[in-house]
């Protein structure tokens, strides 16, 4: 019930992003397929088989410390890329103040990955998320359901062969034209005229 | 939490489900949430989010940069400056570019005020759930001054769209200073005002005092940001961490709590408005003089006084189609807006003076340099025009056309981002809001992702709110701190 006030940037600026690179590609040689700059933003491209490992290994390896998930997001590469999905971590350490970001590939006829709630509690709706927007399975999760859309929705918006208007167009979505129905069949009994 | 001896068992007792909203009695926006009661503990809890679902992050796909950034303030009604502030820092972060030091200050200002105003809303919604009627008054009371000054500086008191990507779209005033350091001067007793209400009240704090435990490291793993995790005793601040804007040239401390339960959350928010006063005070010290939009002509907007309709009004010029250069494509004719433009296919078109709006479409649109602007206003007769439009352009009226063209080239298509991507976080009233851009080179973004404090904070609701009882929900979704539009974008 005691709240101080501290002054912040207390601890070191932490390891720079391209040595935690280096670390990965030390522990999991094969595992890392290429590692980008941009803007002083770190990525690190890796196979999805060992993704799972990966990612244990840096929240768990006490030097690197990724205890905060700050996001998890897909992206649809759609035609450009040879693998159509990446699936994208972008990881904070709030002890040692320092970042990268994790991009894992995912083939579209395999649109598989494994869950990483084990790690991060707050992947759950992250990865509800995604599954919805993409279509991703996340394998090992504990409530893979839709969260956004409406659980009869078809399709995934967020992928690039969704148009922006839907598959419906102009049209209303069917759940929206049931309900006006339903309310119109249940005005006889309405109190007031 | 509550833990109920096991009674001895003299008859069969089941779950019961119930329903809480969709219009829940909170409002900060439209939640579900489906509780499995056992008496009145919570067995589980289901939130279901998506109500205000508008597909931003799919808008966001279809816009240019710049169009994008009304929809932030839609996202976080309650905040709308912190959230155009946190997509501005990302697009710069983008562009390469960085706002002068005047509209850093500016917006850090505005950040802070912003930041107080949805803390003032957060107590307010947050005591009258838990039936403190009075704090709601008086907190409205200094939420409705913030929202004035907002008003003073850009005319908009919710979605007010004022940061702009390279810095903030005007300067505020001399009046808007004498005004903030009036509420700045005021609001210190107004925050002592609304302690003496629950700092210490019996209600209060039986309500909050043990509700919605959640250790640090069990915190941190939910992903939880802002006040609700700090409450918890991880001084994690990305105005600290990171820091963006001004954050880094002002002094200014961090209120962490220990036991991590709905009053320390709540006390966490209350030492952290009265750290924004701090910050907002050393603004107003410290703010350099300058311009407020950063010299990028690539990136951002031309300045307004330099555009064709201030320096040739409209009675001063007249749209004129040279008939020798006019291949009659139809371009301009299914351009113009007023439908002032006539003629057919491969003939040479005819503006109707008296119909023109002046509003520049078909000189823009045409590719044939067909359009002339020509001097001296509509009410010319045709010898006149033609007689004008032969002769050379003044250096003057050139410039006004390039910049008029570049202008619509930006508004129309924006400008072309190297290939790449970001993630950038800023620390918005409620949390880290991220904003994740992947580029592939063109003016649009290829992903546009929001990472929303709101989103991560109902997920944890569940965990909060286990083993609590019913009337304990409503403080948990109080503390928080969720706006729904921010949730489900």
């Amino acid at each position: 019930m005691a709240v101080t006030e501290v002054v912040a940037g207390l601890y070191p600026a932490g390891i720079e992003q391209e040595k935690i690179a280096e670390m990965i590609k030390e522990k999991f040689p094969e595992q890392v397929i290429d590692v980008t700059n941009f803007r002083d933003q770190v990525a690190v491209i890796i196979k999805k088989n060992q993704s799972f490992s990966i990612l244990k290994y840096l929240h768990d390896e006490p030097t690197l410390s990724f205890d905060h998930l700050r996001d998890l997001t897909a992206v649809d590469w759609s035609n450009k890329k040879e693998v159509r999905f990446e699936v994208v971590y972008n990881l904070l350490s709030t002890k040692y103040r320092h970042i990268l970001r994790i991009k894992v590939q995912v083939p579209e006829n395999d649109v598989k990955i494994a869950s990483v709630v084990p790690i991060w509690a707050g992947a759950n709706w992250h990865e509800r998320e995604c599954f919805d927007m993409f279509g991703i399975q996340f394998t090992g999760h504990p409530d893979l359901r839709r969260i956004l859309m409406p659980e009869d929705w078809e399709g995934y918006p967020l992928r690039k062969d969704y148009p922006l208007k839907g598959y419906e167009g102009d049209k209303d979505w069917p759940g929206f034209i049931q309900v006006i129905k339903r309310s119109q069949e249940l005005k006889e009994f309405e109190w007031h005229d | 939490m509550i833990k109920m001896q096991e009674p001895e068992k003299i008859f069969e007792t089941r779950e019961l489900n119930v329903n809480m909203g969709p219009q829940h009695p909170a409002t900060h926006g439209v939640l579900r949430v489906v509780l499995d009661l056992d008496g009145e503990t919570i067995v589980r809890l289901t939130p279901y989010v998506g109500y205000l679902h508008r597909g931003i992050e799919k808008l966001g796909e279809s816009l240019s940069y710049f169009q994008a950034l009304p929809l932030t303030d839609r996202m976080d009604y309650v905040s709308a400056m912190s959230n155009n502030i946190g997509y501005c820092v990302a697009v710069e972060k983008l562009y390469g570019i960085e706002p002068p030091p005047r509209a850093k200050f500016i917006r850090t200002i505005v950040g802070e005020l912003s930041r107080i105003s949805n803390h003032l809303l957060w107590l307010a919604t947050h005591a009258l759930d838990i039936g403190a009627m009075t704090v709601f008054l008086y907190c409205f009371r200094e939420r409705e001054w913030i929202l004035e000054l907002f008003e003073m500086i850009c005319g908009a008191r919710l979605t007010v769209t004022y940061p702009r990507v390279g810095g903030v779209r005007n300067d505020i005033s001399k009046e808007f200073i004498d005004h903030l350091v009036k509420f700045l001067a005021e609001f210190p007793s107004r925050i002592l005002e609304y302690e003496t209400l629950i700092d210490q009240n019996r209600i209060w704090l039986q309500r909050t005092v043990g509700i919605g435990v959640i250790s640090a490291e069990e915190a941190i793993n939910w992903g939880m940001t802002g006040p609700t995790l700090r409450g918890s005793g991880i001084p994690y601040d990305i105005r600290k961490f990171m820091p963006y804007d001004a954050y880094d040239q002002v002094e200014f401390e961090i209120p962490i709590g220990t036991a991590g339960d709905t009053y320390d959350r709540y006390r966490c928010r209350m030492l952290e408005m009265r750290q924004s006063v701090k910050i907002i005070i050393q603004c107003l010290e410290k703010l350099p003089a300058g311009p407020v939009m950063a010299d990028a002509p690539k990136f951002v907007l031309p300045p307004k006084d330099k555009m064709l309709i201030i320096t040739h009004p409209v009675n001063e010029i007249a749209y004129f189609i040279d008939e020798k250069a006019c291949k009659g494509c139809g371009m301009c004719l299914r351009a113009c807006p007023a439908k002032a433009i006539t003629g057919e296919k491969k003939k040479p078109h005819k503006i109707d003076q008296a119909l023109c709006l002046q509003c520049a479409t078909c000189f823009v649109t045409c590719k044939f340099k067909a359009l002339k602007i020509v001097p001296g206003g509509k009410g010319q007769t045709e010898e006149k025009l033609v007689e004008l439009a032969a002769q050379p352009v003044s250096d003057e009226l050139k410039q006004a056309q390039e910049a008029l063209v570049a202008h619509f080239d930006f508004i129309k298509k924006g400008p072309k981002v190297p290939e790449g991507e970001v993630y950038v976080a800023t620390e918005v009233p409620k949390g880290e809001l991220g904003f994740y851009f992947v580029s592939d080179g063109t003016h649009k973004p290829y992903r546009m992702r929001v990472r929303s404090p709101s989103f991560i904070h109902a997920g944890c609701l569940e965990r909060l709110c286990k083993g609590h009882l019913v009337a304990d929900v409503i403080a948990n979704i109080g503390t928080i701190d969720i706006v729904l539009g921010e949730c489900d974008r």
